[in-house]
């Protein structure tokens, strides 16, 4: 990657594009409170994503402003990782999603907050708290399905086993970036190794690792994601609330 | 109800060109979604600060959650008060750095919350962990006797509970 132009953007687009998939669930999760708090965790990701977009119009310095970021670029401008544009497939896969982005993302954040760019370390700071709730949430339902009945065994490990692969890309090597990613990846394995123990779930073996998403090489679900987000704000230009 | 009505308004008095301290003016602003308690109390209020020569007062507040609907509202309130206030010239200005805790909310914010049936938040534990197993304590009968439903409530900031003792339901702000 380039800069911290690029590496911002990455965050970014992760939790606005996490932060779409969950908003998916709302009025459609299996029960009242946790459309709540599907609902709340997409608010606190659509939060991070709009200070580090704003930060990385600054950066850029093209006059690109948050909304500019969001509404106006195309599939492969965009630098998530593939695991947050998967569609959100049943219960167990939405769950499977959310915990392992949310181990991935409370570290990063973490390390954030102590580097050495302010804006982020500021963004950093105040973002670790709430990937804590979220991380407790996604481990909370991952072990309750896990070591639930034989079918919500059997629909998690499913799930795990899906989503897993997925998980590599958010560790790529960037040793230029303000943080490296791949330093992150003993603190979600030391997270994601006792949880899914403890759902007598089985770790899948690590293997194929597909990626792209950071170079803008997308899965084709972030296409139709994307249609469904912009597609206001690019028929009536500059819409505001 | 109406002592507390009265305590909530704001302390503010009026100098004698009818204009009222932009600091009290600010502080008296109520939080939009949780209405029995003002921004100072609740710690989202970092500083007032008015230029002596061009009168023009620069707010400063920081939200709660990164995502939190409100603080436009928040930013809105803030400018009509202090243009009621005598400083039609306002800037609001938000910060992210240090980031919000529950331990900023103020002793008198804490009872207020409590009274009006939200369970205030226990101190954060120190070193970043945030310790989710803490008893909370019903705010309508005060049992110990209580269970989290849902751990994300009708705001970002709050929890749903669910009283033993009493069977109410009722809302706990989470320590963040």
């Amino acid at each position: 990657m380039n800069g911290p132009f690029d590496f911002t953007v990455g965050l970014a687009d992760d939790a606005l594009i996490a932060a779409q998939r969950l908003a998916e669930w709302t009025t459609r999760a299996p029960e009242m409170e946790e459309d709540i708090a599907l609902a709340n965790i997409a608010l606190d990701q659509l939060g991070a994503a709009r200070l580090l977009l704003s930060y990385a119009g600054e950066l850029e310095g093209a006059g690109r402003d948050e909304d500019a970021l969001a509404y106006l670029r195309d599939n492969r401008e965009f630098r998530n990782a593939l695991l947050v544009e998967l569609p959100n497939g049943d219960f167990a896969v939405t769950m499977a999603k959310l915990f392992f982005l949310a181990a991935y993302q409370l570290p990063l954040y973490t390390a954030l907050a102590g580097c050495a760019d302010e804006r982020l370390a500021a963004i950093g700071a105040k973002a670790r708290k709430e990937s804590a709730y979220h991380l407790d949430h996604g481990a909370l339902w991952v072990k309750r399905l896990g070591d639930g009945t034989e079918e919500s065994h059997r629909r998690m490990q499913a799930a795990v086993d899906h989503v897993w692969p997925y998980t590599h890309e958010l560790f790529a090597a960037d040793p230029a970036a303000p943080v490296d990613p791949a330093t992150l990846r003993p603190a979600f394995d030391e997270v994601v190794g006792p949880v899914l123990a403890e759902a007598t779930l089985i770790r899948p073996d690590s293997g194929w690792a597909p990626a792209g998403g950071r170079a803008g090489v997308h899965t084709e679900h972030l296409a139709f994601l994307l249609a469904e987000m912009q597609v206001l704000h690019r028929a009536h230009p500059g819409a505001n609330w | 109800m109406s002592a507390r009505s009265a305590a909530q308004r704001s302390p503010a008095v009026a100098n004698e060109d009818g204009s009222v301290n932009p600091r009290d003016a600010a502080a008296s602003v109520v939080d939009p979604e949780i209405r029995v308690i003002t921004i100072d109390e609740l710690g989202i209020l970092r500083a007032v600060e008015e230029d002596p020569a061009s009168g023009r007062v620069t707010v400063t507040i920081t939200p709660t959650y990164t995502g939190c609907p409100a603080m436009d509202v928040i930013r809105a309130d803030i400018r009509r008060a202090l243009a009621t206030a005598g400083h039609p010239d306002a800037e609001v200005q938000t910060v992210y750095s240090p980031p919000w805790s529950t331990d900023w909310i103020s002793e008198g914010g804490l009872a207020k919350l409590a009274a009006a049936g939200i369970a205030p938040p226990a101190p954060v534990p120190a070193a970043g962990v945030v310790s989710l197993t803490l008893a909370v304590r019903c705010p309508q009968c005060g049992s110990p006797e209580t269970e989290q439903v849902s751990r994300f409530g009708s705001t970002a900031c709050k929890a749903l509970w669910r009283c033993r003792s009493c069977s109410e339901p009722f809302d706990h702000l989470k320590a963040l």
